[in-house]
């Protein structure tokens, strides 16, 4: 409400623009996205026989540019004020949008309506359970509702979502597994980036460590999940331990940098080592995790047990829960270690550095603490990623992962634990459903990045609840939210 | 000594590639603070642009060297001016609406550009290796020995070398010049010391952080152009690597100085080639960032730099 006040007193305060001038920007625009598109996007270069050959697609850049110009056009209409009966009209159209959007209750209450329709709308291969189960969908909106709260509409959803209406094999594997191992990530890199305020470019280092690391126990002593999974945790806390303690002393961007560059570094060297590693092949046949010693295999396993008929479907579920769980601890901790001292001197240090040394807080350590706690997180995630797919090669460890669960961090508003589920939520799953669409996934990736980026440069939940108060509790507003240390 | 003097040219010539690149990094952060992250993909682009307009000029076998050379030129200053128009672009949608936010929010809009620009080229261009017409490659690859071997193998700078060492000079030099004695180059490092007292000594600070930013782009537009006649092949992750080193090179030389991000990019560019000689290819990445992470815990202002000051 206050994003839209302000942005409606921005517009009354510039200088309104004659619809001339809105079409000569918009014609410049057009002849930029025409230089842009020449010859880099105009020409494509394709494989002949001798060399290459070339194949021109003017017709596509002949609708882009138009698209541009048009789009240009809408902005400059739609945005600041325009004179003259046409700006008027305009003005009229823009706050009638805003209007409805606001009658139908904000973002949350849109996003909560999607996930709806998205979980309902698919199809075939779901557990057969009774037709009231259906019905217990309404428990967590009814709490959501009730509590007034996004965090428990999500947790609701989260805990109902394998017995959903709809949720299919695919649906449960392909989406709600692989947003909550990024949730799960987001949390674990949150410590780090959120409340302590380290810029760490080069986290999906510690999630290859995990996944590695439980391969590697698993394959070699026979060790079961439930071990190694705390075992993968420690070795990786130790790996932030073992980076952090030369580079903690950097300031923002050159730590960024230093952080990048362990990533990379424990990628080419995970390639390179291919004794122990496999290169570039990786680790298959990694073992599956058991539910107290239960298999899920067809015979003797986890159906057999309880009497149920088999089906794979048994595993994923399990999977899910599994995930769902860790990542609730992530968050649970996360939240308590806030209110301990440690948590205290991670904010503070992210609020300013050096005041935070005059009082007397051991920098080094309340870094390194930051960053193998995130690290642990990480290498966590990584054994859960190994045992799901029971394959892992370093070509799922790139620096694009890294910068993937960055962007979820910062978008979803740095520190906000609900933020970052919303963020993980909205990118991966989003990013999910255009599976079809394959090669453009990505690009739709960064254009969001950037749009919401410029759009809320605070993230989606950008405001900010103190961890202690003196009398009660406020949330403070984006903008006056200030750590400018990175 | 003949196997050591080829390795020292190629070296040279692959650190004036980084180096070329260096210096867009090396502006930006100078002049906002930020880590220009597509910056690396930003010379993937003007290296597919120069593929493509070498494609249209449709060079043969039978064109004289010559022609072949003042081609080469020509690719350049047209690769230069639509990389430019790139640079310009990615500037004014993804980093000025965040002047004045918090440091990581360009960091996070400059990933999403490299995301954007990686998958685009991708789309456009296809995902396999291109390659440089043999026309052009093969004309361009000969050259003269240097130093003849006794066991046949001979020190050799080809000619495609020679260009990009003396492309490389002449744009070093004219570029000092813009930013030592024009009042572009005033602007440019008023705006690095100070952006706010800058403009209210009347300087157009964005106009001149955008006439940086395609400045640094045009750079990378020749560096991609040299890595394309250079290596002969190029596809759209080239970016990300040469990027990582590049930005390497200018902390190495000390960020923010431009005749350090030439020798940053020097160094890299012979330690990179003398490692993957002497001690084998498969780690010649890890050396390279490495040095990066040795340079910054021990010497974060890095060779040339100055020390920055912590005010509080």
């Amino acid at each position: 409400m206050a994003k839209a006040a302000t942005a409606t007193m921005q517009a009354g305060d510039s200088e309104p623009t004659s619809l001339g001038a809105a079409l000569a920007d918009a014609a410049t625009a057009a002849v930029i996205a025409l230089l842009l598109a020449m010859p880099i996007l105009a020409y494509r270069s394709v494989e002949q026989a001798v060399s290459l050959g070339m194949e021109a697609r003017w017709g596509a850049i002949a609708i882009g540019v138009a698209a541009v110009f048009a789009g240009r056009l809408a902005i400059n209409l739609l945005g600041p004020r325009l004179s003259g009966p046409v700006g008027e009209l305009f003005a009229a159209l823009k706050s009638a949008i805003v209007r409805v959007f606001h009658a139908i209750g904000g973002w949350r209450t849109v996003l909560g309506m999607l996930l709806m329709l998205a979980m309902a709308a698919s199809g075939a291969g779901k557990l057969s359970t009774p037709r009231w189960f259906d019905l217990l969908l309404i428990v967590p909106l009814a709490i959501g509702v009730w509590r007034r709260s996004p965090a428990w509409l999500f947790l609701g959803l989260a805990l109902f979502f394998p017995f959903a209406p709809g949720a299919s094999r695919y649906w449960i594997e392909n989406f709600g597994i692989l947003v909550l191992i990024y949730v799960m990530l987001g949390w674990g890199l949150n410590v780090v980036v959120g409340l302590a305020g380290l810029l760490d470019l080069g986290y999906v280092a510690f999630y290859a460590v995990g996944a590695y690391s439980y391969a590697l126990l698993a394959q070699t002593f026979g060790l079961s999940f439930w071990i190694c999974l705390p075992l993968a945790g420690i070795l990786a806390a130790l790996w932030g331990v073992l980076l952090g303690f030369p580079v903690l002393r950097l300031r923002g961007d050159y730590l960024a940098i230093v952080t990048l560059a362990f990533g990379e570094i424990i990628r080419v060297v995970l390639i390179n080592w291919q004794s122990l590693t496999g290169g570039p092949n990786g680790i298959s046949g990694i073992p599956r995790p058991t539910l107290f010693g239960l298999e899920f295999k067809a015979d003797g396993g986890f159906a057999d047990y309880f009497g149920l008929e088999h089906t794979s479907l048994h595993r994923i579920i399990f999977l899910y829960y599994i995930i769902l769980v860790l990542a609730l601890v992530t968050n649970w901790v996360t939240v308590r270690l806030r209110r301990l001292p440690v948590g205290r001197a991670w904010e503070a240090m992210r609020e300013d550095e050096i005041a935070c040394r005059s009082l007397g807080i051991n920098i080094t350590n309340t870094k390194l603490t930051a960053f193998s706690i995130g690290a642990m997180f990480g290498g966590f995630a990584g054994a859960f990623f190994a045992t799901k797919q029971g394959f892992i090669s370093p070509e799922s460890f790139t620096f694009w992962e890294s910068a993937i669960i960055l962007a979820i961090v910062v978008l979803g508003g740095m520190g906000s634990q609900v933020g970052v589920a919303v963020a993980a939520l909205v990118m991966i799953g989003g990013t999910e459903l255009f599976r079809e669409l394959e090669i453009y996934r990505m690009l739709v990736f960064g254009v969001a990045m950037v749009a919401v980026m410029v759009w809320r440069p605070r993230g989606v939940v950008s405001g900010r609840v103190p961890t202690i108060a003196l009398k009660e509790t406020r949330r403070i507003g984006g903008d006056l939210v200030k750590e400018g240390h990175g | 000594m003949e196997y050591f003097v080829q390795q020292l040219i190629n070296g040279l010539t692959l650190g004036s590639i980084y180096g070329l690149i260096a210096i867009g990094y090396t502006m930006v952060y100078g002049i906002i603070g930020m880590i220009n992250f597509a910056h690396g993909d930003v010379f993937m682009v003007g290296s597919f642009i120069g593929l493509l307009l070498f494609l249209m000029i449709g060079l043969t076998a039978a064109t004289p060297l010559v022609v072949i050379i003042l081609a080469l030129i020509g690719v350049l200053i047209v690769a230069m001016a639509l990389t430019a128009v790139w640079g310009w672009t990615i500037e004014r949608l993804a980093y000025r609406p965040l002047r004045g936010s918090f440091r990581l929010a360009p960091l996070i809009t400059a990933i999403g550009m490299s995301i954007v620009l990686t998958n685009l080229v991708q789309i456009a261009q296809g995902a396999r290796v291109k390659n440089l017409p043999p026309d052009i490659k093969d004309r361009l690859a000969g050259g003269f020995t240097v130093l003849r071997g006794a066991d046949g193998f001979d020190a050799v700078v080809s000619y495609r070398q020679l260009v990009i060492v003396g492309v490389t000079v002449t744009l070093m030099a004219f570029f000092t010049w813009l930013i030592t004695s024009t009042s572009l180059g005033r602007a440019q490092r008023a705006c690095e010391q100070d952006r706010t007292m800058a403009a209210l000594t009347g300087v157009d600070v964005d106009r001149t952080i955008s006439i940086t930013f395609v400045i640094g782009a045009a750079l990378a537009a020749v560096a991609g152009v040299m890595f394309l006649v250079y290596y002969g092949a190029i596809d759209f992750y080239i970016g990300f690597v040469a990027g990582i080193k590049a930005f390497t090179a200018a902390v190495l030389g000390g960020i923010g100085s431009l005749p350090g991000a030439m020798l940053g990019g020097l160094l890299i560019g012979l330690i990179e080639v003398f490692w993957a000689g002497y001690v084998g290819s498969e780690y010649k990445d890890v050396a390279a960032f490495s040095i990066l992470a040795l340079v910054l815990i021990f010497r974060p202002e890095g060779l040339l730099g100055r020390p920055e000051i912590e005010k509080v």
